[in-house]
């Protein structure tokens, strides 16, 4: 392999052959196993102007798919937000399913703004849901709606159902029916076993998509939520690929010599932003996907990588060392100069904006430790979000009022989800070893 | 550095006892005999070199000029050898800066790979785990090809190198003390 790499370097190949991979390597293995990937969920703080809400559990007629009740999975979506305290069902004093069985003075009495009911019915082989939410102050009803789903599938229809709570109470969309990527990792005796996962934002229903016992990195979503792009090293050298997560089929986009890395989709997931150091050192470019043709997007002795699009998608935000450390900076447009936005400190990496661009988060060091914080893009001031030290891998939900990240728990690496106006938390550990690089998915309508 | 301390006071101690041996014999030992001297020297401390010297030390001016200069050539070969046994070289965080202890034995390293056109090198660039991964990815990219400039500018061709950064994908050494970070950010030479 030693003499094929010089030989590649040698003769100067500067694109790679447009392959879709179907034969994998030895140690490599997609998967779609469910086995023993699941995330536990651990919620460790809750906000004290958390509102209260009541989600009663839902009548039931015809017979129901066995595991977590619809109702109970709603709870606990609102509850992981962070800005929601729901009410223990067992403290109801009644359990209204329709609008015309809703007392408000009981709800009122139990301190509840909102009170959540429904009815789930079984019909062949899915399940229909119909809820109403009401405003127990107002005595007024924000939503009646019907939504159904495959008796297999229901935990998806609870999860809808959160969202749709969820914005007729914030007016933001929900984010709970969207999925989390990440890279799973354990290590025994000198073996590594790198396992590329998505699961529901809650950690169930992980699937593993891809295993490996040499390095996964960088999963980023395509912005239809169908896609993954990721850096591997399973031919014992970083490229770049593209999954489509329904058929498991990728594509290796990017095998240049010396760095590929850190990928970003396009908002309309027609290029990719990526670090390459074919041309020396590492730079960002941009790559048509379908031509795979590149631009160049920086140019600097110092390490320029982790681009991601702005919300415009004209410029983009990247961590470059020009200055010395790394910091973030900010291209208006593919043309513009960067523009430092980061002073805080000697090290900022890593940057992901909102979907609205009024923030961009990062890494930010201070003194030793290493935490998540934000900048506010208008008015250029820095808030530490993270209280945890050995921090990494900021992840922004797509309606923005989340944040996951990657942080060291008991000397495992787990992934952490704050509400990014601060108070709650929860972190989802692996069962076993260390689970990193998160990456929330867009919603998908 | 600890090992690149050790290993020039090996190397003086292999340089007078290969000096020594000669003279007592008055032969010259053969090329291949480096290799086990440098395994018995370096696994019991270097006494090994000065045994089976029964007429006791021979002054060096019964030496010729030539014999000397030869025995200092091989000694140098030994040394270059020696140091050769160092295949990891460690940086401060955030840097890709060669420490000055490292810089003789890359030499030597430099010159080995001159002298054997036919020998290939992997050059593994590797970060601690703090910061993120991404730019440890550049970070470690940025050590492994100083290194292989290095190696260059003193005598490898560039055929002979390829890089290959793991970031902070493949610590040496477990863990998050500062001991462990220090262990990681390195690169390491495989010779291939």
């Amino acid at each position: 392999m030693g003499n094929q790499m010089t030989n590649r370097r040698r003769t100067g190949t500067t694109r790679p052959g447009k392959v879709t991979i179907w034969l994998l390597m030895l140690a490599v293995m997609i998967g779609s196993s469910t086995a023993s990937a699941e995330l536990l969920i651990r919620i460790t703080e809750g906000a004290d102007s958390a509102i209260p809400v009541a989600v009663v559990p839902f009548a039931e007629t015809g017979e129901m798919p066995a595991g977590d009740q619809i109702s109970s999975i709603v709870r606990d979506d609102l509850t992981m937000s962070g800005e929601f305290r729901p009410l223990a069902p067992e403290k109801m004093l009644s359990l209204p399913s329709k609008g015309e069985e809703v007392y408000f003075r009981d709800w009122r009495l139990l301190g509840q703004r909102y009170v959540l009911v429904g009815q789930l019915t079984r019909m062949g082989d899915k399940i229909e849901a119909r809820y109403e939410l009401f405003d127990v102050n107002r005595e007024e009803r924000l939503l009646g709606a019907t939504a159904s789903s495959s008796v297999n599938n229901t935990r998806s229809l609870a999860h809808h159902i959160s969202d749709k709570v969820y914005e007729a109470i914030t007016g933001v969309p929900g984010a709970f029916s969207t999925k989390l990527a990440y890279v799973t990792l354990q290590r025994s005796g000198g073996e590594s076993m790198y396992r590329l996962q998505v699961s529901d934002v809650d950690g169930k229903r992980a699937r593993v998509r891809l295993e490996s016992d040499e390095p996964i990195l960088s999963p980023a979503w395509s912005p239809d939520g169908e896609k993954l792009a990721y850096v591997s090293f399973e031919t014992g050298k970083p490229a770049i690929y593209i999954h489509e997560l329904s058929s498991g089929n990728r594509t290796r986009v990017a095998d240049f010599p010396g760095l590929n890395s850190a990928p970003a989709f396009s908002p309309d997931g027609r290029s990719l932003l990526l670090t390459l150091s074919k041309d020396g050192n590492a730079e960002i470019y941009k790559m048509d996907i379908q031509s795979r043709s590149l631009k160049r997007l920086t140019n600097h002795w110092s390490i320029d990588t982790e681009p991601a699009w702005d919300h415009t998608g004209e410029g983009f935000f990247f961590t470059s060392d020009r200055s010395g450390g790394p910091q973030i900076y900010h291209k208006s447009s593919e043309e513009a100069e960067p523009r430092r936005i980061t002073f805080g400190s000697r090290y900022n990496a890593r940057p992901r904006p909102d979907n609205d661009g009024k923030y961009v988060y990062y890494v930010h060091q201070r003194d030793k430790a290493f935490h998540i914080a934000r900048t506010n893009l208008q008015t250029e001031e820095e808030t530490i979000l993270t209280r945890t030290e050995s921090d990494e891998s900021p992840s922004v939900s797509p309606n923005g009022r989340m944040l996951i990240y990657a942080t060291k728990q008991d000397g495992n690496s787990v992934l952490t989800v704050i509400a990014v106006d601060g108070g709650a938390a929860y972190s989802l550990p692996a069962s076993e070893g260390d689970v990193r690089e998160p990456a929330w998915s867009p919603i998908v309508r | 550095m600890k090992v690149t301390a050790h290993h020039k006071l090996f190397a003086m101690v292999l340089s007078l006892g290969l000096i020594a041996g000669c003279s007592s014999t008055g032969e010259t030992t053969e090329d291949g005999a480096y290799g086990s001297d440098v395994s018995a020297v370096d696994q019991e401390g270097g006494s090994t070199v000065y045994g089976g010297d029964d007429d006791g030390g021979v002054s060096s001016s019964e030496m010729t000029e030539e014999a000397r200069r030869e025995a200092e050539e091989r000694a140098e070969r030994a040394e270059q050898e020696a140091m050769r046994d160092i295949t990891t070289f460690y940086f401060d965080f955030d840097t890709a800066e060669i420490k000055p202890e490292a810089r003789e034995v890359l030499v030597a390293h430099a010159r080995y790979l001159q002298a054997n056109p036919g020998q290939n090198v992997r050059i593994e660039g590797h970060a601690d785990e703090r910061g993120t991964k991404e730019y440890n990815l550049a970070l470690g990219e940025r050590r492994a090809n100083a290194i292989e400039r290095f190696l260059i500018v003193n005598g490898a061709s560039r055929a002979q190198t390829e890089t290959i950064s793991y970031g902070e994908e493949k610590p040496a050494v477990m863990g998050s003390s500062e001991s462990a970070w220090a262990q990681n950010r390195r690169v390491e030479l495989v010779f291939q």
